[in-house]
């Protein structure tokens, strides 16, 4: 057990002192702190940045109506009737005076007509604000030529009455689901990435200890499965104190900032109030997921000589995962259909499928928990017969890198 | 008897690369360890430290089965160097020494005089791939070394390294030996397992073709060896009775001779033929019992 800690805490410390952890750490945490204060930041950037147009108003009406109209969809965009002639406001705009040109007229049917001109129309955000203005100048223009009251007008757009109630008991609401989808979204990535990211470091450490060939003298102190889990335990209290750092800084910037998000992205994200109980799942499944995997490429990586070889062997694994992720994704628009519900039990998928029908549906406690079940039971085959593998494979040498090799590390841990 | 393998055996599959080898070295002995590549040296080693279990026999050090339990005592340097490249020397045999029980304070005073005697102290805060391939040799010997351990196994120690740092480990090595450890060691070069060792055992595709003292396997051997100057054509002694082999050098020959009597025939001869500048009968060095006994077979 002693010799157990002394690897444990040495994986984890020296892991911790290494240059790339720490650069990853930041950069991960600026990341999250700008997301934090993304609106901040655009407004920053965006300050008194009002964008003035020249207007030739060819049929004299026009300007004044339009101009209400802007008002209402976008302050920043500041209309000015020019006096002066087209090829005059195109020099003016080419100058830099606007930052663009609109041309307004009557066409044969007596409705709005124009035309933008700018320096380059790469922006589309401004036209597009200005086609809207004009489009229900139009439609007024039109309702009024086929004598269309307003109120009737009114009518006509109003957005129908379309409500969606879900009969089942406990089920959840659209409102729910909505805020649940943008959740379950944010943490099947991180779970994905975290998966992805610390069984890479596990196999890479395990080849990197084997092709130095300090693995010999390291197993011939303690049994190489001790030696095994050791690791596997270092990487995963690393991988938790990362993940601990970057959500509580992304906790506090996102609650500092919470005033200026009311009714934006992170309330479309779900985070105005985040249900425990998802979390809790969410922690419990990247935990078994990240033992799952974690096994998995300690014992691939035992089977390699040379670390350039570790990503061809773990590759089989890294599409396991990223097809995991990717029936995930397709779960969050369908979480109920039948595909989904059953690869949900395939062991390999279950911690990202699981948790995704756990966030997102109302299931009976009894499906998660067969899930953990199914992953604990996986997790402890695969521990058994990979700390077998592990302990040949760390003694084989050669160039060969196929899963032969998993029968021949076998043989060589056997007594007979 | 200290270290005792009964009946040892070990089978990859349809490969044997053991097969029924029995030892007994007692303690404080340096026993020297002899083979060709793949002879079954390295296996030998790996199930005496426990890393591979025998496919039959056992292998027990003062009565008691070597397990993880017991690896505080045993020191091992492996035949290729096995050390973290991006680690200080320093944390590095703390680490290592700590997993074989070690505290961290009595193993950087340890270190400290290890650096000192193989006169490299300002490694212990260099990084080992920065070192040369001698000094990582010497942090490898040192992380064997430094817990004191009863049994020591080397496999390999001199290998790659220039005479200087030889010398200085083989001084280190024989006076751990004084001190009591118990030493198995493996090389291909003769001389040093000559020099440094009373008991051997020389491999071949896993079985012992030779073993026990130094001087009684030279005795048992029978063959000597004849080295003769001359200045006159000596190469129709090769055709001589007794002469088993024979290599014509600058100054003279080099004779391999079936025993001591056949000696006297051949000096008789040839001091009847002129005046001999030496005329030296030896005993056959190592390398000659190497080569008859490792190598017979693959001729």
């Amino acid at each position: 057990m002693n010799n157990f800690m002394t690897i444990l805490l040495h994986t984890y410390l020296s892991k911790m002192k290494t240059k790339s952890f720490i650069i990853t750490t930041i950069i991960t945490v600026l990341i999250v702190v700008g997301l934090a204060n993304l609106s901040g930041i655009i407004d920053f950037f965006n300050k008194d940045n009002t964008e003035k147009i020249a207007v030739i108003d060819q049929s004299g009406v026009l300007f004044t109506p339009l101009e209400e109209q802007m008002k209402v969809i976008n302050k920043d965009i500041h209309l000015e009737a020019y006096k002066g002639t087209e090829e005059g406001g195109e020099t003016a705009v080419k100058a830099g005076g606007y930052k663009g040109l609109l041309l307004l007229s009557f066409d044969n049917e007596n409705l709005p007509e124009a035309t933008y001109k700018a320096r380059s129309i790469a922006d589309s955000a401004v036209p597009s604000e200005l086609q809207s203005g004009l489009q229900q100048l139009k439609t007024q223009q039109a309702a009024s030529q086929i004598n269309l009251s307003p109120e009737e007008l009114g009518k006509l757009y109003e957005p129908i009455n379309f409500n969606q109630i879900a009969l089942e008991e406990n089920a959840k609401t659209e409102e729910e689901l909505n805020q649940a989808r943008g959740l379950v979204y944010v943490l099947l990535f991180v779970i994905y990435f975290a998966v992805i990211m610390y069984a890479n470091m596990i196999a890479m450490e395990v080849a990197t200890e084997k092709s130095s060939r300090v693995m010999e003298i390291l197993i011939s102190s303690v049994s190489p499965i001790k030696q095994m889990f050791a690791k596997i335990l270092g990487i995963g209290l690393l991988s938790l104190t990362q993940m601990a750092l970057i959500l509580l800084v992304g906790y506090y910037s996102i609650k500092q900032n919470l005033d200026s998000m009311e009714g934006g992205f992170f309330e479309f994200f779900g985070f105005g109030d985040i249900p425990a109980s998802t979390i809790a799942y969410a922690l419990i499944f990247f935990l078994l997921g990240y033992f799952l995997y974690a096994t998995l490429a300690a014992f691939l990586g035992s089977l390699v000589s040379r670390i350039e070889d570790i990503q061809q062997m773990i590759t089989p694994m890294t599409m396991m995962v990223v097809a995991g992720f990717m029936i995930a994704m397709f779960g969050l628009n369908q979480p109920e259909a039948p595909f989904v519900t059953i690869t949900s039990y395939i062991p390999f998928f279950t911690p990202m499928l699981m948790f995704m029908r756990v966030g997102m549906l109302s299931l009976p406690v009894w499906e998660p928990i067969i899930g953990i079940l199914i992953l604990m039971v996986t997790i402890t085959i695969l521990a058994v017969f990979g700390a077998r593998v592990y302990r040949g494979g760390v003694l084989m040498y050669g160039k060969s890198n196929s899963f032969k090799d998993i029968k021949k590390a076998l043989q060589l841990t056997k007594n007979e | 008897m200290a270290l005792q393998l009964e009946h040892v055996t070990k089978r990859f599959g349809q490969f044997t690369a053991v097969d029924d080898l029995s030892l007994s070295i007692p303690e404080s002995e340096m026993f020297g360890f002899l083979g060709a590549n793949g002879a079954g040296k390295t296996t030998t080693f790996r199930m005496i430290l426990g890393l591979l279990d025998p496919s039959g026999g056992k292998i027990t050090w003062n009565g008691k089965r070597i397990d993880y339990s017991t690896s505080p005592l045993i020191g091992y340097l492996p035949e290729e160097r096995g050390l973290y490249p991006k680690l200080k020397v320093k944390d590095q045999i703390v680490y290592l020494a700590k997993l074989r029980g070690m505290a961290k304070q009595d193993s950087l005073k340890e270190l400290s005089y290890w650096l000192e005697r193989f006169k490299v102290p300002e490694n212990a805060n260099k990084k080992v791939e920065e070192l040369s391939k001698g000094n990582q040799q010497k942090i490898q010997f040192i992380t064997a070394v430094i817990h004191k351990p009863k049994l020591l196994i080397l496999d390999e120690p001199f290998s790659g390294l220039d005479p200087v740092n030889v010398e200085q480990l083989k001084e280190a090595v024989l006076e751990l030996n004084d001190n009591g450890t118990t030493i198995v060691f493996s090389s291909h070069r003769m001389e040093h397992v000559e020099e440094l060792c009373e008991h051997l055992c020389i491999m071949q595709k896993g079985r012992t073709v030779v073993h026990g003292s130094l001087k009684e396997i030279k005795r048992s051997f029978g063959k000597k060896n004849l080295v003769i100057h001359a200045d006159y054509d000596l190469s129709f002694l090769a055709n001589s009775p007794g002469v088993t082999k024979a290599r014509q050098t600058a100054e003279g020959i080099h004779l391999q001779i079936s025993g001591e009597e056949m000696a006297e025939g051949i000096f008789k001869e040839i001091a009847a033929k002129g005046f001999v500048r030496k005329f030296v009968l030896e005993e056959p060095s190592l390398n000659d019992i190497f080569i008859e006994k490792a190598g017979a077979s693959y001729e």
